[in-house]
Order: structure tokens, then sequence, then C-alpha cells
């Protein structure tokens, strides 16, 4: 019934050990989780350039293209960082599926958030939006029309992607879609950025409430950053 | 005072169980919650009926015995200030319904009732949660130097009964808090210094070994905790863990 005492000397390879344990699966996500919050904070910063006019926004957009190489070492970390990410997650969801094999017939959540509580449904549909949101602005596959806008940037012809932010978010039920997973996306944030300090062990009794209000602060904002730019279009900014 | 109890029957440690009502008459309201439960079962006996098995000891609220998972709380609605024990009936209203189920984790197999196991606890403090002490004279209380914060914090996790309320309210069955609590206390202490790593490595395979779930940072454990162990202990387990795992691997440790 009961497990055997374990002999504290891993048995395994203690790298093996640690990244199958509890805390090691944990500390993936963790970090996973934090590479793609700064990726998400730098990715506002870029999309904020939209306010500045097409100038800026499409010569931003040429310098991220002639990256060249390094533009795609980012890619694949980030491809990287979600698959662990999401893997990670679905591993230890399963087993702690199985650490309760029989439910509690009358439950009753005493302060568990409703961030915490929805992780996983939130993550699902920011994963789909992501999906449609690389077919829709990177690939172009949604609306292949996107991929012929041309911009004149001091006689140099580069790719329009002032306009195509404006046309893609005219579409309001595109626009609602950006917006409500973004709201998701906070709520996700909301417990995901506290929760990596505590998973990483940053973090003590008096931080604690520091990182849990900063983390939805830094959550909503992000939402609010987002949001501004379908937002405008729909008010008529840039059309 | 009368209630509406919905309490969970199971026969032993297999079969399905589930819940039977039962009426509990003429309560005094200075009655504790495990002491309704005695008037209850005296009835049940009276009637030649099986009463309801249930853990207890001390009913002081300092042993970690006594369980139940009362309206889906463990220990019951007066939730972080005591054990099931120091409940008392008065905290109801008359005529109340209460579901009465055992503390759910696949590491605590369910014994009879609301009777679980919870030797896995130990087992765990069996992998490391001690200090090796040479028998013989008692050093000189005081002799060692601790600071008081350092003091107060080894306390406030040494204030852990073991009673495994944090893993029946954590929706993963985690035991995190309990093994911080437990790793903590020792780990600060100077006492508890040489065998840190070996302490931290071995209580957390056992844990990971016993089946019970990880942490996700829901911190219902806090919530239900009769100790009030704050989930900040998590946080440091987490970060020797791994320091430990680093140590390990570089072959710093033996």
């Amino acid at each position: 019934m009961g497990a055997a005492i374990t002999s504290s000397p891993a048995r395994r390879n203690p790298i093996a050990a640690w990244l199958l344990s509890s805390i090691g699966k944990k500390t993936i996500v963790a970090v996973t989780g934090t590479l793609l919050v700064l990726f998400v904070i730098g990715h506002l910063g870029g999309n904020l350039t939209f306010f500045l006019g097409p100038d800026w926004m499409n010569a931003y957009a040429k310098h991220l293209r002639e990256l060249g190489p390094l533009l795609w070492v980012a890619r694949i970390g980030l491809l990287a960082a979600v698959g662990l990410h999401i893997y990670f997650t679905m591993l230890l969801w399963k087993e702690n599926q199985a650490a309760r094999p029989s439910k509690y017939v009358v439950k009753n959540t005493i302060q568990a958030s409703v961030g915490v509580r929805t992780m996983r449904l939130t993550g699902l549909v920011v994963f789909a939006f992501v999906v449609f949101h690389i077919l829709h602005f990177t690939t172009r596959n949604i609306d292949p029309a996107f991929r012929t806008y041309e911009y004149n940037l001091h006689g140099e012809e580069v790719h329009n992607v002032f306009r195509m932010v404006v046309v893609g978010f005219s579409n309001p039920l595109v626009s609602a879609f950006y917006i409500i997973s973004l709201a998701l996306l906070a709520f996700h944030l909301s417990h995901g950025i506290a929760s990596l300090f505590q998973t990483l062990g940053l973090t003590n009794k008096k931080l604690q409430p520091v990182f849990q209000i900063a983390g939805r602060v830094i959550a909503w904002g992000l939402f609010l950053g987002f949001s501004s730019i379908p937002v405008s279009v729909l008010l008529g900014f840039g059309r | 005072m009368n209630f509406h109890l919905k309490v969970w029957r199971q026969n032993g440690t297999s079969g399905t169980g589930k819940l039977v009502d039962y009426e509990a008459r003429n309560i005094p309201s200075e009655a504790s919650f495990l002491e309704m439960l005695d008037i209850v079962n005296e009835d049940l006996v009276s009637k030649g009926e099986e009463p309801i098995a249930f853990d207890h000891d001390c009913r002081e609220g300092i042993c970690g015995m006594c369980s139940l998972t009362i309206n889906g709380v463990p220990h019951g609605k007066d939730r972080g200030v005591g054990t099931t024990c120091q409940l008392y009936m008065r905290k109801f209203k008359d005529g109340e319904t209460i579901t009465i189920e055992p503390f759910r984790a696949g590491a605590f197999p369910l014994q009879k009732d609301l009777a679980v196991n919870r030797g896995a606890l130990d087992r765990i403090i069996q992998a490391g949660g001690f200090i090796s002490e040479r028998s013989g004279s008692a050093p000189d209380a005081n002799a060692l130097p601790i600071p008081k914060p350092i003091a107060d914090t080894a306390m406030d996790a040494a204030a852990c009964i073991g009673c495994g309320a944090c893993v029946a309210a954590c929706p993963n069955s985690s035991a995190m808090l309990f093994v911080s609590a437990k790793a903590a206390h020792l780990n600060l202490l100077p006492q508890g210094k040489p065998e840190k790593d070996r302490r931290v490595l071995g209580m957390v395979r056992q844990m990971d070994a016993e089946g019970f779930g990880n942490c996700s940072n829901y911190y219902e454990c806090e919530a239900v905790c009769p100790a009030h162990i704050p989930a900040s202990f998590i946080a440091m387990l987490n970060r020797d863990y791994t320091a430990a795992s680093i140590r390990e691997t570089t072959s710093a440790t033996a």
C-alpha cells in the first residue's frame, strides 16, 4: 500500500531525478512561463509603435525582419517554451487527477482565486488564439491579401504592417476574439506571474502579497495595452 | 440542537461508499463536533446499528489525529481556527444539513467510513524529517546562538501537527504544505543544517513516491491549516530542493 522509504541519494541520474520530481516539473513550467511573459511584454512594446503612425510601425517591423537568423532563434526558442509549458502542465494535471481517485461530493473553494481555478481553460484558449494570430498576421494565411500590402518607407518598399493591423482589426469579430483572448491571458497571468515566484522559491511571507498585487497589475496592464489597438481601430484611428 | 447529517459510509478499504442520512437530535450547543458524532453513535449502537468510524485522539487540538471534511472544508467551517475536535456545534445553525466526508486523497487510503490511513505522512518524516544527534549528556541550553527571527520562523513551521488537512483541502491532494513545514523547521536551525540537503531530497522524493499531487499554488492548504502554516514555506522548499539537486548533481554533497 505505502511506498517504501526512499534512500536519499538519487538512484537515477540526479538531473533526471530532479526533472521528473514534482518540483522539477513545476520549475520547468515556471521558467518557460517567465520566458513567455517577458516575450508578451516585449511584444506589447513593439505593438505600441502603432500609435506613432505607419512610419514607425513599418520601420520597427523591417528591423525585426532584418534580424534574420536571430529572429529564428527567438521563434524556435518561443515555440519550445510553449511546447514545454503545455506538455509539463498536462503531465502535472494528469498526476494531480490521479492523486484524488475518489472526489468530494460537496466541494467548497475557500480562498483560491478565479485565475488559479481556470489556468488550464484560459491557457488553452490563449493557445488557440496564438495559432490564429500567427496565421493571421505572421504567415497571413487567413487573408492572403495582407501579403500584397506595400509601404514606401523613405523610398524603400517594405511590407505595410500598419495597414494590415488596421484592416485586420476593422473586422469586429476578429477584434472581439482578440480582446476576449487577451482578457483570458490577463486572468492566466494574474495567477501565473505571482505563482512563478512561488515555484522558483524567489519569495517569502513578506514578498508574497507584493508579488500577488504586482502580478495582477502587470496582467491587466498588458490587457489594457494590447486591447487599446483594436479599440482604437474600431473607433476610427488609422483608417 | 438538531441537525441533518449526510455521512460517508464505506465498509473497509475496498468497495465503494455512499452518503447516508442520519438525524442528530438533542445535541447541546457546547458539544464539540466529535461529541456530536459520539451522541449519534450511542444512538446507532442502542439501535443495534454499526457506529460511524472516525479518527480522534487527544480532543485538545494538538495531536493531529482528528480529521473530517465538513461541508467541503477540512476541519469544518471554523476554518483556520482549529481542528475538528475544537469545532463546536454552536457554530452551526439549528436544523442545518451537514455533509461529513473523509479526508480524500489517493495517498490516504480509506480504512472505514471517515477514518483514513495517513501513514504516508509518517513515511515522509522517516525519509528525512529528523536530525541525527549523539546520545549522552545534553548540551547547555542557549549554548547555540540562534537569531530570534530564525527561531521564530522555525517555531512557526514546527507548529504543524501533521493532521493532513492541507492534503485534504488541496484540489491536487498535494502534501507540499506539510512537507515544507516539516523540512523548514529543521532546516532553519543549526541542529538541522548538516543534513539539510539529504532531508529535502529524501522527503520530496518520498512525497512523490507516495502519490501525492503537485502544488499548483491554489493556497487552499494554508486556509484550512489549524496551525496557520503559511504557504511561503512551500517557496522555501522549492528553493531548497532545487539547490540541493544542483549540489547533488555537482557532487558537492555526499
